[in-house]
């Protein structure tokens, strides 16, 4: 039995092995695409390897006691115990080779902590469940949400798992990517609309939580022309699976010419959500829980649900509208719209509960 | 150690207990040995309710797309797996042996409050219907995660409140029975009986009651906040109204950190107990064991905010965190590398529980590796809130605490029930666990390295191999367990009379007496010389 066993451990110790010598991408981080990324990872083949070589140590020793200090291979119990040279050893051994580990760890959370001089700052707002981008410097404002279509997600027939295979980039691509130019000192400033969210390109070694009222920042220089792709990684409710960061890293002239064609973009958008009326609204936001009646949400249509909030009066659903109700956030998660068409909204909704 | 003569007196004893029969009994109990077994009860089947919500997690992480359940049920799943496990069957469980053992392994009669300690238990039941029930309420059971982190949680439906209110009566639970723990050892120890000569359970146990009384208030008063946040216009939690959404995290993990601990620390007592068993060898440094353990205890007050390096504290800050954190492998290495220095030389054998003790040692120290590269805050940056992170608390928390809870419940099983339990059934229990479980969670680590978030019910592409492995590897786990429901209804029905001490090597003062223990064991308290 105990031999299976130990062959058992040492087949479970080869792949764990593996990534740290091989490289073996799948087994490991993700290829490192900027200075922190590659620190991270060096940081972290180190000090695997050091905690492999003390796990062969440590438990080589122990292996070999208990395949030789068996009773049924004969062995007597020797009676010896405490020995405070063998405690202080093995309190000071280990003690060095941490602080062997801290000095390159020190070093790189300085190096991360550093947003200061950056060519180019973009604000990533997270909302429930996508997320904004602002290029502060251009005036530039979009959302990016997920571009994987959800009959694709639910679709149970063996066909679905088909379609979901040959699905490039399943769940992890977007609508509108962000676009940085190669080899620029990006800061991000992260922030979140609702609840906390966290904003994670594992090729850049960045991943910060997007807190509401708070604004914190980090920054990349990615290495390299390339999409890169990461995903929200703080739970923030029922779509936190569903709401994937692209970074597309393109010269500096493509990167240019793009600029120019957002802000035009931008311009055109600012002028048509003010025209927008209160089912277009409810269409594009209201409907994720007004629609299907999810954390309590009165159905649109259900007049047995909205009998007693109708009841209320329509300054207090104005106000609940605007502020924020129990499950609903501020506006209803629709923060850019102006007050004026959130109560177009809430009368819409209104009448069709009447 | 006079115990024939303890023997005499507390069978005499027991002739004369007019206690009910029937379920009054056990709903009236003042008695430790039957509210450790109501306590290990409680837990086990906690263990089958949590098992089976991680059933559901891993049904639908087989393969990418949406099989099973909306995200919304997902997320309920997810945070109710990690609530019921952590609050209803690994803490119940350790209080359950709490209950059976310390009186016994320091030779008192009972608890040192009895009639709270049939409170302490008898409040477990409803919180835990109150949880349950939770999926049943409009909006389900709270999907914030187990750590429930506001604002999210200030979303939630009324199952929130319920969850709020269980663990409120779970954690009054905890603290008397913690209360109780601390009194019982350090007024109701034999004669002779000094701290230093106490078997390392009951030390281990005394360090996780302080604990216990530590933080179970500060979890009290994180979640009092977000029900104030929920429904009485409070703003501690929210940004518009002054609060601080990372203040909640702060105050949670002050709590959950040590909790940690408190989860762990009597695993580390039970292990103690078994190995120089069954090494026939006594434990190879006893005093530094106490030291080490009481350094983790004080340090796990200390390294909370390594759980939130993402939150974007000031370097100064993640500084700190890190070195503190990194300390923390000091004393856990000074565990280790004692108990194999116990095996050293030994005379070994590898029943059950011995078995399940070397799997812990084995597993565990994995779970620590991951824990150092975690703690290393650069590193935590790449894997916080992924796989690896969720590979590396089942680590420690399955081959940690629960391996040590099954090492303990064979290990004492003779001693509780008066029968031997089957080694065949203990043995094909351990074997078919340490690979299921290896199976299970090994490929976590490389999900997780890849950049597989936690908590999301569905993946790309790349990460489904993987997750096929692990959910087949939950399966088998799963069903293995039910080898252990067999093998304890097998030993209480019947079975081999186990002597008053089957373990060649076991001294502590439970082995002492008869097996089954008397109700009621050591009215004359022994003499310890």
């Amino acid at each position: 039995m105990i031999s299976k066993w130990v062959q058992y451990f040492l087949a479970a110790l080869i792949p764990a092995l593996l990534p740290g010598i091989a490289g073996a991408e799948r087994y490991n981080l993700q290829a490192p695409q900027s200075l922190i990324a590659h620190e991270i990872y060096d940081l972290h083949t180190l000090i695997f390897l050091i905690c492999c070589a003390i796990f062969v140590v440590v438990f080589g020793t122990m292996t070999y006691s208990i395949i030789k200090h068996r009773k049924a291979a004969g062995h007597k119990a020797a009676q010896f115990h405490e020995n405070t040279t063998v405690e202080i050893i093995w309190t000071v051994v280990p003690f060095i080779i941490l602080i062997g580990m801290a000095i390159p760890a020190t070093k790189t959370i300085l190096a991360m902590k550093d947003t200061s001089n950056p060519d180019i700052t973009i604000k990533a707002t997270g909302y429930q469940w996508k997320w904004g981008y602002d290029y502060l410097h251009d005036g530039v404002s979009f959302y990016s949400s997920l571009a994987t279509p959800r009959d694709l997600v639910t679709d149970k027939s063996p066909e679905g798992a088909k379609k979901r295979a040959e699905h490039a980039n399943y769940l992890l691509e977007v609508d509108n990517p962000v676009v940085v130019p190669v080899g620029k000192k990006i800061r991000v400033i992260i922030t979140a609309n609702d609840v906390i969210h966290a904003w994670w390109v594992p090729a850049f070694g960045v991943k910060q939580d997007a807190i509401p009222g708070f604004v914190r920042d980090t920054w990349f220089r990615a290495d390299k022309v390339g999409i890169y792709r990461g995903q929200c990684a703080e739970l923030c409710g029922k779509e936190h699976g569903f709401m994937p960061i692209v970074v597309e890293v393109v010269e500096q002239e493509k990167y240019d010419q793009w600029i120019a064609e957002q802000k035009k973009k931008t311009a055109a958008n600012a002028a048509a959500s003010g025209t927008m009326d209160g089912k277009a609204v409810y269409e594009k936001y209201c409907v994720a829980c007004h629609g299907t009646g999810v954390a309590g949400a009165p159905k649109l249509g259900d007049k047995a649900a909205w009998a007693p909030r109708l009841k209320q009066g329509q300054e207090v659903l104005y106000t609940h509208a605007l502020k924020g109700f129990k499950a609903m956030p501020p506006k209803g998660g629709a923060a850019d719209m102006s007050d004026a068409v959130i109560k177009a909204t809430v009368d819409y909704l209104s009448a069709a509960g009447k | 150690m006079e115990a024939a003569h303890t023997h005499d007196h507390a069978h005499g004893h027991d002739d004369h207990a007019h206690h009910p029969t029937g379920l009054m009994r056990w709903v009236t109990t003042t008695n430790h040995k039957d509210i450790g077994t109501l306590y290990l009860l409680f837990s086990l089947t906690m263990f089958f309710i949590g098992g089976l919500l991680a059933f559901g997690i891993r049904a639908e992480l087989f393969q990418p797309g949406l099989q099973y359940w909306e995200p919304e049920f997902f997320n309920q799943l997810t945070t109710m797996h990690g609530l019921i496990m952590v609050f209803g069957a690994i803490m119940p469980a350790f209080v359950g042996f709490a209950n059976w053992q310390i009186p016994m392994m320091i030779g008192a009669p009972d608890m040192a409050f009895a009639r709270m300690n049939n409170w302490s238990f008898w409040l477990l039941p409803p919180a835990a219907i109150l949880l349950v029930s939770s999926f049943f309420v409009p909006g389900g059971a709270p999907a914030a995660g187990w750590t429930i982190y506001a604002p999210l949680s200030t979303q939630m439906g009324p199952g929130m409140d319920l969850g709020i209110f269980a663990l409120h009566i779970m954690g009054a639970s905890s603290i008397m029975g913690s209360i109780n723990i601390v009194t019982t050892i350090l007024n109701m120890r034999a004669p002779g009986m000094t701290l230093m000569k106490m078997p390392l359970f009951v030390w281990t146990w005394l360090i996780t009651a302080y604990l216990l009384i530590a933080v179970m208030p500060v979890l009290a008063g994180a979640i009092t906040m977000v029900l104030t946040d929920r429904h009485f216009g409070t703003n501690f939690f929210n940004a518009a109204g002054g609060g601080d959404p990372v203040m909640f995290q702060h105050i949670f993990w002050f709590f959950g950190h040590p909790e940690v601990y408190i989860m762990i620390l009597p695993a580390f007592g039970i292990v103690s107990q078994v190995i120089p068993a069954f090494a026939r060898k006594p434990l190879f440094g006893y005093a530094s064991m106490v030291y080490a353990t009481s350094s983790i205890a004080i340090l796990s007050f200390i390294v909370w905010a390594h759980h939130m390096f993402t939150t974007g504290m000031p370097a100064a800050g993640q500084l700190f965190f890190m070195f503190a954190t990194m300390l923390i492998a000091v004393p856990t290495g000074v565990k280790v590398f004692n108990w194999i220095a116990t095996m050293w030389k030994g005379s070994m054998t590898f029943e059950t529980p011995m078995l399940f003790a070397c799997g812990f040692l084995f597993v565990f120290s994995m779970g620590g590796f991951t824990g150092l590269v975690c703690a290393i805050t650069p590193i935590d940056i790449q894997i916080q809130d992924t796989y690896y992170v969720v590979a590396h608390f089942h680590y420690v928390l399955v081959a940690g605490s629960l391996f040590a809870i099954f090492s303990g419940t064979y290990f004492w099983l003779p001693k509780w029930t008066g029968h031997m339990y089957s080694e065949t059934l203990g043995k094909a229990h351990f074997w078919l666990s340490i690979v299921f479980f290896n199976i299970t969670f090994f490929p976590m680590h490389f999900l997780g390295l890849a950049g597989m978030p936690r908590r999301i019910p569905d993946y790309a592409m790349q990460f489904t191999d993987f997750n096929m492995i692990a959910s087949i590897g939950a399966l088998g786990f799963g069903l293995a367990q039910l080898l252990f429901v067999a093998a304890i209804v097998k030993c209480a029905r019947g079975g081999e009379k186990a002597p008053a001490n089957p373990w060649e090597g076991a001294d502590t003062l439970e082995w002492t007496l008869p097996s089954p223990a008397p109700y009621h064991s050591f009215v004359t308290p022994p003499v310890i010389k």
